[in-house]
């Protein structure tokens, strides 16, 4: 066994190096990063934008203390439903021609009127371009009410005795971590196993195959390769956890302490996702090792990539399904089968406290992980190889 | 019968070796037994099974039925640190510089990685490429790169080397310096098992050989043996042109540029001497020459396998 191991530990560090050393890996890093700083970036400018199209100015014609009591109302209003959904007011003095005033005020640009409010409180009447948004209406009746009746003027006192979480809310934020895990774990995977598919691809062109398995047994080096890959990725989700964690601090008020608290504690629920993302990427890593063997040319490797992410979007779908049900037939029958069993236990350590049942998930995860390995290390053998087995399957180490 | 490799006369052993690629019969009841110690040739032309062979002596692949021995062992993997394998197809990694690849041709065998790099640079000094010991094996020539990988299959020093067509891309000046390595590490004891399609070499340099055709093995045995299994052949020119002498000369002789050639008749050349003399044959040259390798070679394993050999062509 000693000679199994320090045969793999050889594979995988001649592979680590050559991963992590090259110019590929820097772009390897980089790559996932640039979509999150776009969309940091494009939804910024998108936000800005939509706040400016999608919360209207609506022009008041009419004496000061009106304005100052509509605004008032308003102010309420934001305070209630926040800024950014409360339509904004801007006061204007009543013009000689209150037909002029108002076409004029419509085709202002800045700011961008949407409709105009003149006749006062008691005769209000509201023209311009609402028809599509009933909210804008129904805010302005609410605020010529408010201001009618004078109770913006007064802020009842309300005292508030603040818990952590109710169970409403906790539910929903667990579940929404739970969701946040499972799709991390998913790209991730499927990031790499693209890099899986082709890991064999070198050794069989340059023909060194064959020294190596002159020296080593195939499934060592399987498994070198596995966890070269392993190592690699850990390195790769380091950098993408830290700089996702940088990007929430900066953007997220509060930042990543106010993130859905999950069951079993972050200390912990951080703890599975890195075991669970080791099983999850040993598991369909030994598979695609397994498949991407087959190939002999990155041509080949390219059509197998097709049905091979087919296939994880189908298992991430099928593991997603046990979201907010963490003990139903469902996701145990999700937690059993070996390809989804590591998303669905994340989602369950999200939303459940228990931890002996991820102690069997994983004891399980890694059963299957010796299996893959050794039934990929004996096709191998056997079609690439062009040799069949003599031993029994179930003998690991073959020395 | 199975010879005791435990006994430490035999390095490889094996016996009725079958193995079969779908209908095809690569190897096909091959048995041999390589003496510890010597330098072994198998010949044959391409496609004889002399690769196929080499694989299953070394648990690339498992044969279809049969078995080895090989250091006493009859899993070859558990021998893997005690041998050094140069495939025919040759490879390294194209980024690895050519230290770093010796060294982890030496790590696949069980060598440390730091004592693997200290010996890879000796031994690239020794062989004149120090200078490329930190160059990536893409910058080096074809020529060179064997070399490095040469250097990285006996780097641990193995007790049993084996070599498929290694003299092929060398040029003349490397395949000396591969004849002489494969000479030195027989006489430190090390046995050498050298596949070949140019009988020049194992002419030169194997003391046993065996010659496969068609997957089978048509001889098994020592060169002299081989090459005794021809009687040597007499070139004679003689100054007369006809007389009583000629009764001496056998049926079957040919004329080749004015000289008859014949194999020396079963009695020796004594008999045939003197009925050349007496019957007054003036003798001009007289040559007993003994058959080569290669006679010995059409000989067993007929004009076509011969054919297929083809010369040796140095790059």
């Amino acid at each position: 066994m000693m000679r199994f191991l320090r045969s793999a530990f050889v594979i995988a560090r001649r592979d680590f190096s050559a991963t992590v050393l090259s110019k590929a890996f820097i772009f390897f890093l980089l790559g996932p990063l640039f979509p999150l700083l776009m969309g940091g970036v494009f939804g910024g400018i998108g936000a800005r934008v939509a706040s400016q199209a999608e919360h209207p100015v609506v022009a008041v014609i009419g004496p000061q203390a009106e304005f100052d009591r509509l605004s008032a109302a308003r102010d309420q209003l934001a305070d209630a439903i926040g800024d950014d959904g409360a339509i904004r007011l801007v006061n204007y003095a009543p013009g000689p021609d209150l037909a002029a005033q108002e076409k004029e005020l419509l085709a202002s640009r800045d700011p961008p009127v949407r409709a105009v409010l003149s006749g006062g409180l008691d005769r209000p009447r509201v023209k311009g371009a609402l028809a599509s948004d009933p909210g804008a209406t129904g805010q302005l009746r609410l605020l010529i009410a408010s201001a009618r009746s004078g109770s913006a003027q007064v802020k009842p006192d309300l005292p508030v005795t603040n818990v952590a979480v109710s169970s409403g809310s906790l539910a929903k934020d667990r579940a929404l971590t739970a969701q946040i895990g499972q799709a991390l774990l998913f790209f991730l995977t499927l990031l790499l196993s693209g890099m899986l598919l082709s890991q064999l691809i070198e050794e069989k062109s340059n023909k060194i195959i064959e020294v190596i398995a002159a020296a080593i047994p195939i499934d060592a080096m399987f498994v070198g390769k596995l966890f070269a890959m392993l190592a690699a990725s850990v390195v790769g989700i380091i950098v993408w956890i830290s700089a996702g964690a940088l990007l929430i601090q900066l953007v997220k008020h509060g930042g990543v302490q106010t993130l859905p608290q999950p069951a079993v504690g972050w200390p912990t629920f951080l703890a599975l996702v890195i075991l669970y993302f080791a099983m999850n990427y040993l598991l369909l890593g030994a598979a695609f090792l397994t498949i991407g063997a087959q190939a002999t040319t990155v041509r080949e490797v390219q059509t197998m990539s097709m049905p091979v992410t087919f296939a994880q979007v189908i298992i991430f779908g099928f593991a997603s399904t046990v979201i907010g049900h963490p003990n139903s037939t469902q996701a145990l029958a999700a937690a059993l089968f070996p390809l989804s069993s590591p998303l669905a236990m994340l989602a369950r350590a999200a939303e459940e406290p228990a931890l002996w049942p991820h102690l069997l998930a994983l004891l399980w995860q890694a059963l299957w992980v010796a299996l893959i390995l050794r039934l990929g290390a004996q096709l191998f053998r056997k079609t690439v190889l062009k040799s069949g087995p003599r031993r029994p399957w179930w003998k690991l180490s073959r020395t | 019968m199975l010879r005791q490799a435990s006994s430490g006369t035999l390095a490889v052993e094996a016996i009725d070796l079958v193995k079969e690629f779908g209908e095809t019969r690569a190897v096909d009841g091959v048995s041999l037994a390589v003496p510890t110690g010597s330098i072994f040739g198998l010949l044959g032309p391409n496609g004889a099974g002399k690769t196929t062979t080499l694989r299953i002596l070394l648990g690339i692949i498992d044969p279809s039925s049969g078995r080895r021995l090989v250091l006493g062992r009859d899993r070859p993997l558990e021998a893997a640190p005690e041998i050094g394998y140069l495939p025919e197809e040759r490879g390294l990694y194209p980024a690895m510089h050519a230290r770093d690849a010796i060294a982890f041709l030496g790590a696949l065998r069980g060598i440390p990685l730091a004592e693997g790099r200290r010996r890879a640079d000796a031994l690239l000094s020794e062989h004149g490429l120090g200078d490329w010991a930190r160059k990536p094996i893409r910058t080096l020539s074809k020529g060179m790169a064997q070399i490095v990988q040469l250097l990285g299959t006996i780097i641990h020093k193995p007790r049993l080397i084996v070599l498929d067509e290694p003299f092929a891309g060398l040029d003349a000046i490397n395949q000396a310096r591969l004849e002489e390595l494969i000479r030195r590490e027989a006489r430190a004891g090390v046995t050498v098992i050298f596949s070949t399609h140019v009988i020049a070499h194992a002419e030169r340099l194997c003391e046993e050989i065996a010659i496969i055709a068609k997957g089978k093995v048509a001889f098994d045995g020592r060169v002299d043996e081989a090459r005794s299994r021809l009687r040597p052949v007499v070139r004679l020119r003689t100054r007369s042109s006809d007389g009583p002498w000629r009764s001496a000369i056998p049926p079957g002789a040919r004329r080749e540029g004015g000289e008859y050639v014949f194999e020396l008749p079963e009695g020796g050349p004594e008999p045939l001497l003197k009925a050349l003399i007496d019957g007054g044959a003036g003798i001009e040259t007289l040559a007993i020459e003994r058959p080569g390798l290669h006679d010995a070679f059409v000989a067993i394993a007929g004009n076509k396998a011969a054919s297929e050999m083809g010369e040796e062509k140095p790059q």
